[in-house]
């Protein structure tokens, strides 16, 4: 086939293109992913018993505010990746700040702390769990946004992989919110950023293997 | 900062016929894409001199790249940038799948950085690939919705009726039968 043939096969009966269509793939895979989420700890973890009593503590909300942060600027740098050419200059420091944010207020809470209540107050009484519940409950996210992600033109393929596992590690954390008992910040700061890590590490393996185009 | 002069304006054509394609307009879609085409050939033989052959072939792979992932041109961003990232990303990848036979990563050098819009004086030449070939391989359900559609120039409704499909199956027989094809071009290469 000449090149001009090939042109005109792809010129004819071209239909409108949506501009927004990868702030909306990511849309509707947070919300795959959150549903899947929600339906995988009914089914296995259940809310925890708490969960009215605990939304009017501080904690509660700062907690979901961390994870929330980090997700949205996961979102912002996720749609930097799938476009070609799009520069990524001060994502990382975007990605560093609730996780900075986070430290900083547990590095206070812990140095408010006698020394002997430390190592409680950072491992809980979950931290072997944790990262690991987070981890299952951000397959879904991982999978809806990994397909999105298929689907753009990522030219970064090990960091595009990444992005999908943070935005999905921050879903899954968000809904495991609804049933992890654990209110300390140096906790959260410390086994909820593990349990998101997962899924970044593995989307970081697979996606040189799965965002080729 | 070099031969802007004629690449910018050239850039802002190219941009404004991208733009209107974007919204539908097939006949400013064809122009970018005309326009395109010479300036990866450019490009493309710039960065192959030692496989002038290949080049027409990653000319036409570049070109269904672009098309198929129209929809992640950020109209805020300057053209060059994303057209560059695209055709760099196809030259890489292109070079990574051949340097299984030989060593080729000397064709990689400093002057991939360059710019994509720089020139376009080059005659085509032939694509050894047939992508009629290629689209033979497809399932009925991705080759006759693009045969009827985009080489027989037939409407949606008129594919729909001769298929037996239904309108948005004829669609997504399109996009799917077209990102098939830029996948088969990848495992033959």
């Amino acid at each position: 086939m000449k090149t001009e043939e090939l042109v005109k096969l792809l010129a004819t009966g071209t239909e409108p293109v949506d501009r927004h269509a990868v702030g909306r793939a990511y849309g509707i895979a947070i919300l795959l992913g959150l549903l899947g989420a929600i339906a995988l700890l009914l089914a296995t973890l259940g809310l925890r018993h708490d969960l009215l009593a605990a939304t009017a503590l501080p904690m509660f909300w700062g907690k979901l505010a961390f994870v929330a942060g980090l997700g949205a600027a996961g979102l912002f740098v996720i749609q930097r990746l799938s476009r070609p050419g799009a520069h990524l200059d001060g994502m990382p420091y975007l990605l560093a700040a609730p996780v900075l944010v986070m430290w900083a207020i547990a590095a206070y809470v812990l140095s408010d702390t006698e020394p002997t209540q430390r190592m409680p107050l950072l491992l809980g009484e979950t931290w072997m769990r944790c990262p690991w519940l987070i981890a299952m409950l951000s397959i879904p996210a991982f999978l809806a946004a990994m397909n999105a992600m298929r689907g753009l033109a990522p030219t970064r393929p090990r960091l595009a992989g990444a992005a999908v596992g943070l935005l999905a590690g921050t879903v899954g954390a968000l809904v495991y919110c609804l049933h992890c008992p654990e209110m300390g910040a140096p906790f959260i700061a410390s086994w909820y950023l593990l349990g998101m890590l997962i899924p970044v590490a593995l989307g970081g393996l697979l996606g040189d293997r799965l965002l080729r185009w | 900062m070099k031969e802007q002069g004629l690449s910018n304006s050239s850039e802002e054509r190219l941009r404004q016929s991208l733009l209107r394609g974007l919204d539908g307009d097939a006949a400013a879609y064809r122009v970018f894409l005309q326009e395109l085409a010479s300036h990866l050939r450019a490009y493309f033989r710039k960065r192959l001199n030692r496989l002038p052959d290949e080049v027409e072939d990653l000319v036409q792979e570049a070109l269904l790249a672009i098309h198929n992932q129209r929809q992640t041109y950020d109209a805020n961003l300057p053209l060059t940038a994303w057209v560059h990232a695209i055709a760099r990303y196809k030259l890489v990848d292109f070079l990574r799948r051949r340097a299984g036979k030989e060593a080729l990563n000397d064709c990689i050098d400093g002057t991939i950085e360059s710019d994509v819009f720089a020139s376009s004086d080059y005659e085509a030449a032939a694509a050894h690939r047939d992508l009629h070939k290629l689209l033979t391989q497809l399932p009925d359900r991705q080759r006759l919705p693009i045969v009827h559609t985009r080489l027989e120039g037939r409407s949606v409704a008129e594919t729909a009726h001769l298929t037996g499909m239904s309108e948005s199956a004829v669609k997504v027989g399109v996009h799917r039968g077209l990102r098939a094809l830029a996948a088969l071009i990848r495992g033959k290469t």
